[in-house]
């Protein structure tokens, strides 16, 4: 187990490299000045030069790289040249809100769609079935931000419910910083519900006919035990997968919600870095999510063990 | 000796409803199964042989896909009037079934302890410990060596043969009165076979429990049971004790099946008879003789009508037309020959 731990984060190093090397790459060869955008426009050419010259980046292509990886490395992500301070304090300050409304939506989306999707397959061919899947359909076809319009039309304006934007962070209290949440969580969630929902569905429907579900009825197991015990468990591997990816894409992926709702996520800080050709930052930031998105992925391939013992690895 | 039926089937249908129509797999099948008696059904692939044994355990779905007609009296009382509340008490506990394919009848997710506990749990209201007791004798009475260590293993740790005595522990652990075993050995090597032929008359035997052993297989209904009933697109057509059917066969389908077991002894002159055609669809039933397009001696009558099951003595019944006149031939035939 702990060798198998041991041999993924080994395999993350190459994975790392190319991320790196790619987004150095894009981040530099895009046109845009830093040092034209922090000085304004009125400053002169000398100006510019001297404070790309201190910036360090007038240096060859290759050097800036290893010195900026060389940096990461021993932990230090550069300074941000337009806030004047340490990227992972920045990266770190915007975490909080993307995560916690990253768990959230998942949280959303799980307790909407495998229900759903287990009823549908429970009952597949029914009206029922048919229409959750028509209703799934629309969840992944409807945009984020749309939902969130209308979200906040709904129960921030009309019904006053829920704030309309904003954020509080966890030391306010847990309801505090659960009500800013809930609409952008919602409206994020939704998509992932339908996409899990489906896969519920499909999966469970396999699971469904195989042998050892009419093995279980034969024993006179109970129908909710049957679908929930023996069947779930069995269908939950490509779920679980869904919902890996899905995670992945709420961390990395809820730019326009959050500018929508205005959280000051990772969202906002990689667009607002990417105006300003805040270099540092942005490479920052997309190495960090690399990371994240590695993770959960390492957790998942982790998780498959624990469900079905045939995925276990030789213990010897 | 007179034996009480322990299960009476009476005019049993199976009709599955399907994107293509209605379709009746089991079409009026009537038998019975005394106590302690192991009666062996066997018919080509597609003859619903599988289709009667899970009619009569009620495992298909009955609100979209089957609907069921007749009588399933089990000690009396009609599984088919029953609520699905107590059908799921009766299963398990007092009707069992084991599967063809062990490996893909157990659930991979689960040790075999699990499997074995959990109807001991639901039904004998054991706790675990006492199951786990219980699931260990079981699985040393299936013949496992080692059980208190192999009862936490999965099913893919064990071997095919280890495989199915887990279905008969599990099916066996509440003391069934009736066992449905569907295809058990067909899909372990010969060896492992003839192992589970003999734990199973010997449990039977040893229990009481009477047994449907479902096999294509007409060796292994010569070896373990004492009655027959053969099936062809989803009526029975003939059914005798074990030694009639290999010595007096009367229905034309009984006979082909017979004749196309390989002669091991002597030379082999002949090649290996086989019964033309193949079974029809459900989809496009004949209207006469269910057999006819398929048999030596079909003629117009048996295309026209289909023939009743019809008592020839009094343990055994056919449905045929002609099976009388076959009879004479034969014997005509074979004192010719000698």
């Amino acid at each position: 187990m702990l060798s198998y731990l041991f041999k993924r984060i080994y395999s993350l190093i190459p994975v790392l490299f190319v991320v790196s090397v790619a987004i150095f790459l894009i981040v530099h060869i895009t046109p845009g000045d830093p040092a034209a955008i922090i000085l304004g426009m009125e400053a002169t050419e000398e100006q510019i030069a001297s404070l790309n010259e201190e910036m360090g980046l007038n240096e060859p292509i290759v050097k800036q790289y290893l010195l900026w990886v060389g940096g990461v490395l021993q932990g230090d992500f550069g300074q941000s040249y337009f806030m004047k301070e340490p990227v992972l304090d920045s990266i770190l300050s915007h975490l909080g809100p993307t995560i916690s409304l990253a768990i959230l939506a998942e949280i959303v989306a799980l307790i909407i769609a495998i229900p759903i999707g287990i009823f549908a397959a429970y009952r597949r061919g029914s009206f029922t079935d048919h229409a959750l899947m028509v209703a799934t359909l629309l969840g992944m076809a409807v945009p984020s931000f749309l939902l969130g319009l209308l979200l906040m039309l709904s129960f921030g304006v009309y019904l006053q419910w829920l704030p309309i934007a904003g954020y509080k962070p966890l030391t306010e209290g847990l309801w505090t910083h659960l009500r800013y949440l809930i609409l952008p969580a919602l409206s994020l969630g939704a998509i992932q519900a339908a996409l899990v929902a489906r896969m519920t569905r499909s999966s469970m429907l396999e699971v469904l006919n195989k042998n050892y579900v009419k093995t279980a009825r034969s024993k006179g197991v109970k129908e909710h035990k049957v679908i929930t015990k023996h069947a779930l468990r069995n269908a939950f591997l490509p779920i679980l997968t869904v919902i890996g990816q899905s995670f992945g894409t709420l961390v990395t992926g809820a730019v326009v919600v959050e500018t929508i709702f205005n959280l000051p996520g990772l969202g906002q800080l990689i667009i607002n870095s990417i105006e300003r050709r805040d270099f540092s930052v942005i490479q920052g930031v997309v190495l960090f999510v690399t990371l994240i998105y590695v993770f959960i992925n390492l957790i998942v391939d982790l998780l498959y063990g624990v469900i079905d013992p045939r995925v276990r690895l030789e213990r010897k | 000796m007179e034996k009480r039926p322990l299960l009476e089937v009476k005019n049993l249908k199976t009709h599955f409803h399907t994107e293509r129509g209605q379709i009746t797999a089991v079409d009026g099948i009537t038998f019975h199964l005394n106590e302690g008696e192991i009666v062996g059904v066997v018919g080509e692939s597609g003859c619903g042989k599988s289709v009667m044994s899970q009619s009569i355990m009620r495992l298909y779905d009955e609100k979209y896909t089957a609907k069921y007609e007749g009588e399933i009296l089990f000690q009396g009382e009609n599984l088919l009037n029953l609520s699905k509340a107590m059908m799921q008490k009766i299963r398990g506990n007092d009707l069992s079934m084991i599967f063809q394919d062990p490996l893909s009848s157990l659930n991979p997710v689960y040790t075999i302890g699990d499997q074995i506990r959990e109807s001991l749990m639901i039904h004998q209201n054991l706790n675990k410990r006492e199951a786990q007791q219980k699931a260990i004798e079981m699985l040393r009475l299936t013949g496992i060596p080692a059980p208190e260590k192999r009862i936490n293993e999965y099913p893919h740790q064990l071997s095919g043969g280890m495989q199915q005595r887990v279905m008969i522990a599990i099916a066996l652990s509440c003391q069934p009165k009736l066992l449905i075993a569907d295809e058990p050995t067909t899909a372990l090597d010969v060896t492992i076979q003839a192992q589970i032929l003999d734990l199973i008359a010997e449990l039977n035997a040893q229990l009481g429990m009477g047994v449907i052993f479902i096999t294509h297989d007409l060796g292994v209904v010569a070896e373990i049971c004492t009655r027959v009933m053969v099936m062809y697109l989803g009526q029975i057509v003939e059914e005798t004790d074990t030694d009639c059917l290999f010595s007096e066969p009367l229905h034309p389908y009984t006979r082909g099946l017979i004749k196309s077991i390989p002669q091991l002894e002597g030379e082999r002159l002949q090649k290996l008879y086989t019964i033309d055609g193949t079974v029809p669809s459900l989809q496009k039933v004949p209207h006469g003789c269910r057999f006819a397009s398929r048999c030596p001696y079909a003629d117009e009558l048996c295309k026209e009508q289909a023939p009743e099951l019809e008592a020839y003595s009094p343990t055994q019944k056919v449905r045929c037309w002609h099976y009388k006149e076959i009879l004479k031939k034969e014997a005509v035939h074979e004192s010719s020959n000698e």
